[in-house]
């Protein structure tokens, strides 16, 4: 199987692991990933809350540029990437202005017909089974807190993936690994997203409440799929007080632990938050 | 042939853009044509004596009037020419208004259009033929459907006016959602104690027959002479021999497998069961997806306690068959389920109040079995999840309602009201509990519902919070509750032991089924529409069906009783006479051509068109040929287009005087 990978700007840079584990589990999914070419921002955060026309016409440079490239799917990792793009997706499809003025600057292209996916949808498309097969590791110690923030299944009318406030699909992959999903209250709450660099201490006091809830309903791993998730949750720990000490992995770090492959190449070392407590919980199959 | 032309300027609304003088001085130029005027209102009381007065003095034998729709007074206009001694089938209308005027801005196009229509009109009643109303037998029975309040309202109505009434109900006793309410509102009264006399009053009424456990499954005929077939459902007891001692029920084994629908799932029932005490008819019925006997053959616990050997486990579903005059149909609504709905429905459902997995996140009815004395907590405020009292409780308003994201975009009228009162009950009982409500706006219009509502809130000190909840969890056995307090402009977070979901109403499952039994239209929720919103609001654009109660739209338990009422006095206008009389414009087969292939059959939407035997002297069959029920009839025509043999005639409108008209122009 081969998909279009739109990294985006946090998988070169905060969210380095997530990139690489990506990488190493695809290639033992016999996934292969072929990178979209001249890639750019896809407006999220800054043209998102400042400019609408920027926030739709950045993202639809990426889907024209993948059609382009004669790609059917388009795996965008980042939650952020993947909400930018199904949105301006969306939008060029109902012609409004918007999608009028970029079409006009874009050689009247006007439709995209790449299917955008995330990590879950691409896990889904390798399937289940075959993930499930290729496990060599026992994972029946470890608790899993799915998190999945809002804007892996937000707004639904546009993702139309999972239940956006009761989502379970990340659960399903757990399970087919072997460990144990919990059931907690905050998976779909916010973490605080980009207000981690200018209002520290909001994302504190919203990821600390997301760690919390996890810690008492029995986890002691939190799984994401957003880099952005990941550095508050993983980073933003230190500044909490009270707050028992939680790994936080990404999903495609998690199922390649599963799958058998080094930590180290997965890019675990690389968090604040130390990830030996669940690699302490990793055994070999009998 | 002598006729009248007579152009109505309809004060401005015609004459305005239409030069009425000229089309009258016109028309009274057209062959045939013996006197013409105009006049500023033709349907006043002058106008029509001017017809009159003109038929007698110029002698004329038709008359064609240039006004407004056929739809508003062809009536009025009709009657005027029959009380000069013409036939009203030899008055024609030429609408110079919605046809002409309205639609038009230029005098002189719009004049010279009006005096074609004109012509055309006169040309058309040359050829037209006096004609007399069919008349058709009325029966004087109604069938009313649904046993809840409406429906027991509407049966006691007709009964009590002396005419036979057939009750069907789907449950085994009636009473509807109305015997599972605590108290009602405005004025707390026992729900029960209201309603209790009346069924009891529907099972002794000598001129009401109750069909419950039952079903309509088909529905034939028209206004004053249906003919319906009743399911009714297997009880699995012999109705003659059971005295209703209840000694089955208490002995039954089955505990724990069926959920009690009548406790709204709060309690468990046995196999066999009478869904509440006061149940009419008291007589159970057994669940067969549950009873041992139908599983494995063994048990016949009841068959060992009867004494009056009433059991009948071998006893099947009985068709019946009734013959009825009207229908009231009152078959009532469901609730909103919390629950998460299959992926095909249109409703989502609340996933952020957790679809119905936290047992003390109730709806309305779960709350009104709790609060009521008969309920599985005898009237005490128990929380289901572990008995205890709640301390605190948050009603959350339109769940399923105003809401078309989740749910749907109409009101559900009651839920402001029945919130108002669980948390005045509430409060009654737990006398140190707090009480919540979030709601959207208060609506409480009606007599005496503000004041009840400004009741809870100033003297039960209910707290009432403007805004939207947006998730509820579970934390430590209590229900976080996040919302936003709208008016302070700030996020607000309750602790609370109980949450109650005023869920909507909406319409029953199999709503559309019947809808389509019957011939009724139904809006887009699968309520069903009345003929007209303001002026004909219980009757159906079927003739002879009535509507009443929470079928048309969300009602509470005065307005349901109302329209029952007057879809019970719809039905005994239709019984004041032993014949109706209907439009004689309907479809004739000319059965010497008529070659039997019922392409006429296919197309009719009314099911007019029936089989005809005919046969020579000696009784041996010739042919087969279309024949047209001319009291199903409605005169819609598409038999007469399509019919390759050209055998059907539309009385009143056919092809020589369609051609006429054509010809005219």
């Amino acid at each position: 199987m081969k998909v279009g990978y739109y990294p985006g700007c946090s998988l070169s840079g905060t969210g380095k692991e997530y990139d690489l584990s990506i990488r190493k589990v695809l290639e033992k999914l016999d996934v292969e990933l072929a990178e979209l070419n001249d890639w750019s921002c896809c407006g999220a955060t800054s043209a998102h809350a400042t400019n609408h026309f920027l926030s739709i016409g950045l993202s639809s440079l990426n889907l024209f540029q993948a059609q382009k490239q004669n790609l059917e799917e388009l795996f965008a990792p980042c939650a952020a990437c993947y909400n930018r793009m199904v949105v301006a997706k969306d939008e060029l499809g109902k012609g409004t202005e918007t999608a009028k003025k970029i079409s006009a600057l874009n050689n009247g292209e006007s439709t995209a017909k790449v299917n955008i996916i995330n990590i879950i949808q691409l896990f889904e498309k390798a399937g289940l089974e075959n993930i499930s097969a290729k496990t060599k590791m026992n994972l029946k110690g470890i608790k899993a807190a799915c998190y999945y923030g809002c804007l892996l299944v937000r707004p639904f009318s546009i993702t139309k993936f999972d239940d956006a406030e009761q989502p379970v699909a990340m659960e399903k992959i757990i399970s087919a690994v072997g460990a144990e999903p919990v059931d907690w209250n905050y998976k779909v709450e916010c973490c605080g997203g980009a207000h981690s660099i200018a209002h520290k201490e909001i994302v504190v006091d919203l990821s600390k409440k997301i760690i919390d809830d996890a810690v008492k309903h029995g986890a002691n791993v939190i799984i994401v799929a957003c880099p952005m998730c990941h550095s508050n949750l993983d980073m933003r720990q230190r500044a909490m007080k009270d707050t028992a000490a939680i790994p936080v992995l990404y999903l495609s770090e998690f199922v390649g632990l599963a799958l058998g492959i080094d930590s180290k190449e997965l890019g675990m070392n690389l968090h604040f938050t130390s990830t030996e407590p669940i690699l302490e919980k990793v055994l070999v199959k009998e | 042939m002598r006729i009248g032309v007579f152009v109505c300027q309809c004060g401005e609304n015609i004459g305005r853009t239409v030069d009425c003088p000229a089309v009258a001085e016109a028309a009274g130029r057209f062959p045939g044509v013996a006197y013409s005027v105009e006049y500023k209102y033709m349907c006043s009381d002058p106008g029509q004596n001017l017809i009159k007065n003109m038929i007698k003095e110029k002698n004329l034998d038709a008359i064609v009037v240039g006004s407004c729709s056929p739809h508003m007074h062809e009536k009025t206009f009709r009657k005027a020419a029959l009380d000069a001694g013409v036939n009203p089938f030899l008055c024609e209308i030429a609408n110079l208004r919605e046809h002409c005027s309205w639609v038009h801005e230029d005098i002189v196009d719009a004049t010279k259009k009006a005096i074609d229509l004109v012509r055309i009109a006169v040309e058309k009643v040359k050829k037209n033929t006096p004609l007399t109303p069919i008349r058709v037998p009325v029966t004087k029975r109604s069938l009313v459907i649904g046993g809840g309040i409406s429906g027991i309202q509407a049966a006691l109505d007709i009964a009590n006016a002396g005419f036979e009434c057939v009750l069907v109900e789907k449950e085994p006793s009636i009473g509807g959602h109305m015997s599972q309410l605590s108290e009602t509102f405005p004025t707390l009264d026992c729900s029960q104690c209201i309603l209790t006399p009346r069924m009891v009053e529907v099972y002794q009424h000598p001129k009401i027959k109750l069909l419950t456990y039952s079903e309509v499954e088909n529905v034939e005929g028209f206004i004053g002479n249906f003919k319906v077939t009743i399911r009714k459902k297997a009880r699995s007891i012999d109705e003659s021999k059971c005295t209703g001692c209840g000694l089955c029920v208490q002995k039954c084994p089955i505990k724990k497998k069926a959920y009690n629908e009548f406790e709204e799932n709060l309690a468990h029932r046995p196999a066999v069961y009478v869904p509440f005490p006061q149940a009419v008819p008291n007589i159970p019925v057994i669940d067969r997806t549950v009873c041992t006997y139908y599983q494995t053959g063994k048990c016949q616990m009841c068959v060992k306690v009867c004494g009056r050997e009433a059991i009948f486990f071998e006893q099947q579903d009985e068709m019946i068959t009734e013959e009825v005059g009207s229908i009231v149909v009152a078959t009532g609504y469901k609730l909103y389920s919390i629950d998460k709905k299959p992926e095909e429905s249109e409703i989502k459902g609340y996933g952020e109040y957790g679809y119905g997995k936290y047992k003390d996140v109730i709806d309305g009815l779960q709350f009104e079995r709790i609060a009521s004395a008969s309920g599985p907590t005898s009237g005490e405020i128990l929380r289901p999840s572990d008995n205890k009292v709640p301390k605190k409780i948050v009603f959350i308003q339109c769940v399923g309602s105003r809401d078309e994201s989740k749910g749907f975009s109409y009101c559900s009228k009651i839920c402001c009201m029945y919130t108002a009162k669980h948390a005045m009950l509430y409060k009654h009982k737990v006398h140190d509990g707090e009480a919540y409500v979030f709601y959207m706006d208060i609506r409480a219009g009606g007599k005496g519902y503000d004041e009840f509502v400004r009741r809870a809130i100033e003297e039960d000190h209910v707290k009432y919070i403007r805004g939207r909840v947006s998730r509820i969890y579970e934390e430590d056995g209590k229900y976080i509750v996040r919302g936003e307090d709208t008016i302070a402009g700030k996020p607000i977070t309750i602790d609370a032991d109980l949450v109650v979901l005023a869920t909507a109403m909406i319409a029953q499952p199999n709503a559309v089924k019947l809808a389509q039994t019957i011939g009724m239209s139904y809006d887009k929720y699968g309520f069903y529409n009345e003929a007209h919103p303001k002026l004909r609001p219980v009757e159906v654009s079927t003739a002879g069906v009535f509507l009443a109660g929470a079928c048309q739209s969300p009602k509470d338990i005065p307005e349901s009783v109302a329209m029952a009422s007057a879809a019970a006095s719809k039905s005994l206008v239709l019984f004041g006479s032993d014949f109706l009389e209907r439009e004689p414009t309907v479809a004739k087969v000319n059965e010497s051509v008529c070659a039997g292939c019922f392409y006429c059959q296919k197309v009719c939407a009314y099911n007019a068109i029936e089989k005809k035997e005919i046969k020579d002297r000696k009784g041996n069959l010739v042919k087969v040929i279309a024949y047209v029920n001319s009291g199903l009839c409605q005169g819609f025509g598409t038999c007469n287009a399509v019919c390759p043999s050209k055998s059907v005639e539309l009385i009143g409108f056919n092809d020589e005087q369609i051609y006429a008209e054509i010809n005219a122009l």
